[in-house]
């Protein structure tokens, strides 16, 4: 009994921290419609900012009031990115501020390593908060008594801001009009900005007052970010008492769970979020959306299918390509077919996002459990390759079943964010469930059959598989069922009035994808004769977004360039740079606001350019956004 | 025979707004039927209930005698419930014509085949539908380029693709100029009594309403204050106590006498 109230209390203190970044990530949300991804890292910076002041001064008012200016600093690096940033892209769709935001995330990472070393930070602790207070005879340090109060205070100070400022008031205002907030002459920009600021302020006073609890580390980024997204996904998107409520829910999960299910403790919170999803799809607190933007991967210009000329052109790279093996070296031949199998894992996630208007950030989940389904059946049941190749996608196509379900109820930023959420359940899995897939250690000796043993032998076989599988993935886009899918995606309201069940396709599509990304997933195990978690993660969810995106989310087959150019990049850049990070980062943010069509949308652009007649395509295209976005 | 449409007693209210309160009306094939009202009066409000966008908090629908009320739209469009919408709703990223092949293939189920090439299917039919409303000039343009006008003939060629029962038209012609909007009502009072289609439209355009209606409905408020023909409509002096702040009743009795 003593021991629960203990875990009790331990969840609470956790709870604080967490519910401070998640309100900084509702708020912001709330007004300016932007998940900010960078939240994680802007909660990281608050840390090590503050580990650095409270180093070089000691004493209680060294402690607090470096703290305190951390997160300050912190927050006028947020109104910075808002500034030079954001501000280019508030009219973009969701996917493109995820991002741009996810880019800054990466290259904070690596800035870090830079400035403050890989090495993990122990920070000070609070002065005066030293000891612990013992409860029924269980010792609980006295700092997490001081982080419970500071929950509830924190509330109460933004009720106070929100309902007794003229700030807080013109910014409740614009969250809920935002025309009419602009026409009483306030400065939208800046009352943007200074919800930026706070929002970060917020985040970074979550990081800095952690550092006497844990080590300061470069990855608490991504570890809290997931911890918010579904703290902000049961509580509601830009409700504050959502994210105080959740936060609260979450982290006593976490504590409890922990106990219920030592392997799996992450699974308990994503099962709760799932049920309060099903239930209620805009959180605990949420209203739904207004009008929702534009999807992703509505374009001006009809797809069509190709020309035969165009075919031709086609299946003369192809055999170009079959050709390699003939005099391309090893490296050059495993490379290529890595970048294959990412072909073919960007044409599945371009499947999802462009035909079907939903973007993932957690395709990579799919991807892993077809790895992991190969590798596990090479592993617990000697399958040989030809065997596991076909049955390790099932795995792939079974989680994307059950997630898929769930996702396809939400749309948009909630997709997006729950996706997410489900990639790193199945993630979490694969890391803690030691016994059955190796944990860290991963599963290694899957090893190809003799005949695709050798780079060209596997060479072959990826070309083959990946063609017919890209092949297939085109052919959909442009069958009875593809055609319903896109037309659940322009408009969801024309569609259901036509008899078309938008959800299930959608959940159809999502199994499609899933399965083709499984497909990859049991290539790559093979490839690389082995399986980590790594397989699973955020980052290699984000790799299939970006090639998508730089191949041109508006076109039928820019993934496939998009994969090539991307990963051809990627590799050349690992050789060359110790700070990959800090170099893709940048490519995403220049991506996403200098070239937002990608390589094939700027070719046909180009391309489609010379008949036009003058008035500019610039304007044409927002036009037809307004017109979609008022169908809606 | 029992009508084709019947509504009774139809109650929606918005969280201190009651847009519908307790609207009763039948309507039989092949009459054209039209609901007007000032902006706000709860027109739209009822179309959404009729085709099963929203749920009523009362009230029964009857489509040809079978209850309707709580059915998703897609399965009142397979009942045989065409509609337009007053924004226009339609799939921006297709051709003209693809967006008719969709309802097309929606209509024939097969939506859910993963082969063959869908812009070569119902050809024909399509090219036809878009022929009805004057579109086959247009049919390979890129829809999302379309005029105001040009997109509101789309819909009505969408609307028609399962050759509907009964036919939803909220403001068809708004944004049209005056004499598209008069071609477009009497093609489609042409079709409808050729192939014993009920049609329910609301409008703004008095003109439009009095020459094509068969009958006329006012909702004010979210009550039915009145029907009856174009006539006895025009002279309720309720009606005309309703429309005088916007003098659209007064301007068509008045364009009217002066014609005479
Ligand atoms: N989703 C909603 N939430 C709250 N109130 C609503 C909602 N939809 C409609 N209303 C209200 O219900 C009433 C009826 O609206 P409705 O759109 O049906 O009117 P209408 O007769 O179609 O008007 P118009 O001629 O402008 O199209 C209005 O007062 C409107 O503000
Ligand atoms: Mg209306």
């Amino acid at each position: 009994m003593e021991f629960l109230l203990v875990q009790a209390l331990s969840g609470l203190a956790s709870a604080a921290s967490l519910f401070l970044v998640a309100s900084g990530l509702s708020i912001i949300f709330g007004v300016m419609r932007i998940v900010n991804f960078a939240h994680g890292a802007f909660y990281m910076l608050g840390a090590y900012v503050a580990f650095t002041l409270t180093d070089r001064f000691a004493g209680p008012l060294g402690f607090w009031g470096g703290v305190l200016v951390a997160s300050l600093v912190v927050a006028a690096v947020g109104a910075l990115m808002e500034m030079v940033l954001l501000r280019r892209i508030y009219h973009a769709p969701e996917l493109f501020q995820l991002l741009a935001t996810f880019g800054v995330t990466l290259m904070v990472e690596d800035l870090v390593v830079l400035i403050w070393g890989s090495e993990d930070l122990m920070g000070p602790r609070a002065p005066g908060f030293t000891g612990a207070v013992s409860v029924f005879g269980r010792l609980v340090p006295s700092y997490d008594f001081l982080l419970i109060a500071l929950g509830p205070l924190v509330l109460g100070l933004l009720w106070l801001l929100f309902h007794r400022t003229r700030w807080g008031v013109l910014v409740r205002a614009a969250t809920q009009d935002r025309e009419m907030v602009a026409s009483l002459g306030v400065n939208q920009k800046w009352l943007f900005t200074s919800v930026f600021a706070l929002g970060v302020f917020l985040a970074a006073f979550g990081g800095a007052l952690q550092i006497p609890r844990t080590t300061v580390s470069h990855a608490m980024d991504l570890s809290i970010i997931v911890e918010v997204f579904v703290v902000v996904v049961i509580g509601g998107l830009g409700s504050v008492t959502g994210a105080f409520v959740a936060a609260i829910l979450v982290s006593e999960l976490n504590a409890f769970g922990i106990l219920i299910l030592p392997q799996i403790s992450m699974i308990t919170v994503f099962l709760v979020m799932a049920v309060v999803l099903v239930v209620r799809p805009y959180g605990l607190f949420g209203k739904p959306e207004g009008a929702p933007r534009a999807a992703a991967g509505i374009s001006i210009r009809p797809w069509r299918p190709m020309t035969n000329l165009e075919r031709s052109g086609v299946a003369a790279v192809v055999v170009v390509v079959a050709l390699m093996p003939l005099f391309a070296g090893d490296y050059t031949l495993s490379v290529g077919s890595e970048i294959l199998v990412y072909v073919l894992f960007a044409a599945s996630l371009h499947f999802l996002m462009t035909v079907g208007g939903l973007s993932s950030f957690g395709h990579a989940a799919y991807f892993g459990l077809g790895a992991y389904g190969a590798a596990l059946l090479v592993k617990y049941f000697g399958a040989p390759m030809e065997a596991a190749l076909v049955i390790g996608p099932v795995l792939g196509l079974v989680g994307a079943v059950l997630f898929g379900w769930f996702c396809v109820r939400l749309s948009g930023v909630y997709f997006a964010m729950l996706t997410l959420a489900f990639a790193q359940i199945t993630w979490s899995v694969a890391f803690q469930w030691v016994e059955v897939t190796g944990g860290d250690n991963g599963i290694l000796g899957i090893w190809p059959s003799s005949w695709a043993s050798t780079p060209q032998g596997f060479f072959w076989l990826a070309l083959a598989i990946v063609v017919v599988c890209v092949a297939a993935l085109r052919m959909l886009v442009f069958s009875p069922f593809g055609f319903g899918l896109r037309a659940a995606r322009d408009s969801a309201l024309r569609s259901e009035a036509i008899g078309i069940n938008g959800k299930s396709t959608q959940w159809i599509a999502f199994i499609v994808a899933g399965t083709f990304a499984g497909i990859a997933g049991a290539l790559f195990a093979f490839l690389k004769g082995s399986v980590f978690p790594e397989t699973l993660g955020i980052p290699t969810s984000v790799d299939g977004l970006v090639m998508v995106l730089l191949g041109g989310i508006e076109t039928v087959s820019g993934a496939v360039v998009g994969a090539v150019v991307y990963k051809a990049l990627a590799i050349w850049l690992m050789s060359k740079t110790e700070l990959s990070k800090l170099v893709l980062g940048g490519v995403i943010v220049l991506l996403v606001v200098a070239f937002p069509k990608g390589i094939v949308g700027f070719l046909e652009d180009l391309r489609h350019r010379r008949p036009k007649a003058p008035g500019g395509a610039g304007s044409e295209g927002a036009v037809d956004v307004a017109k979609v976005e008022a169908a809606r | 025979m029992s009508a084709l449409l019947q509504v009774n007693g139809l109650v929606k209210s918005y969280a201190g707004v009651h847009a519908v309160r307790g609207v009763s009306f039948s309507l039989n094939g092949g009459e054209i039927l039209a609901l007007i009202g000032p902006n706000g009066a709860g027109k739209s409000t009822c179309f959404n209930m009729l085709n099963g966008q929203i749920r009523p908090n009362a009230g029964s629908i009857k489509l040809a005698g079978e209850e309707i009320v709580g059915l998703p739209p897609r399965t009142v469009w397979r009942r045989g419930v065409g509609r337009t919408f007053q924004i226009t709703a339609t799939f921006s990223s297709m051709t003209v014509r693809e967006n008719v092949q969709v309802a097309l293939l929606s209509f024939h189920k097969r939506l859910r085949s993963a082969l063959g090439y869908a812009g070569a299917a119902f050809l024909d039919e399509a090219n036809k539908l878009l022929a009805l409303v004057g579109m086959e000039a247009q049919a390979g343009r890129p829809c999302g380029e379309l005029a105001y006008g040009d997109l509101k003939r789309l819909e009505l060629a969408i609307a028609l693709a399962n050759a509907p029962r009964l036919l939803l038209m909220d403001e068809p012609t708004a944004g049209m100029a005056p004499k598209e909007r008069v071609e477009l009502m009497r093609l489609t009072a042409a079709i409808a009594r050729e192939k014993g289609i009920g049609v329910l439209f609301t409008e703004h355009d008095m003109d439009v309403v009095f020459e094509h209606a068969d009958t006329v409905m006012v909702l004010n408020r979210g009550e039915l204050v009145a029907r009856g023909t174009p006539q006895e409509v025009r002279r309720d002096p309720h009606v005309q106590a309703i429309y005088l702040g916007e003098g659209l009743l007064y301007d068509a009795r008045h364009r009217e006498e002066s014609a005479q």
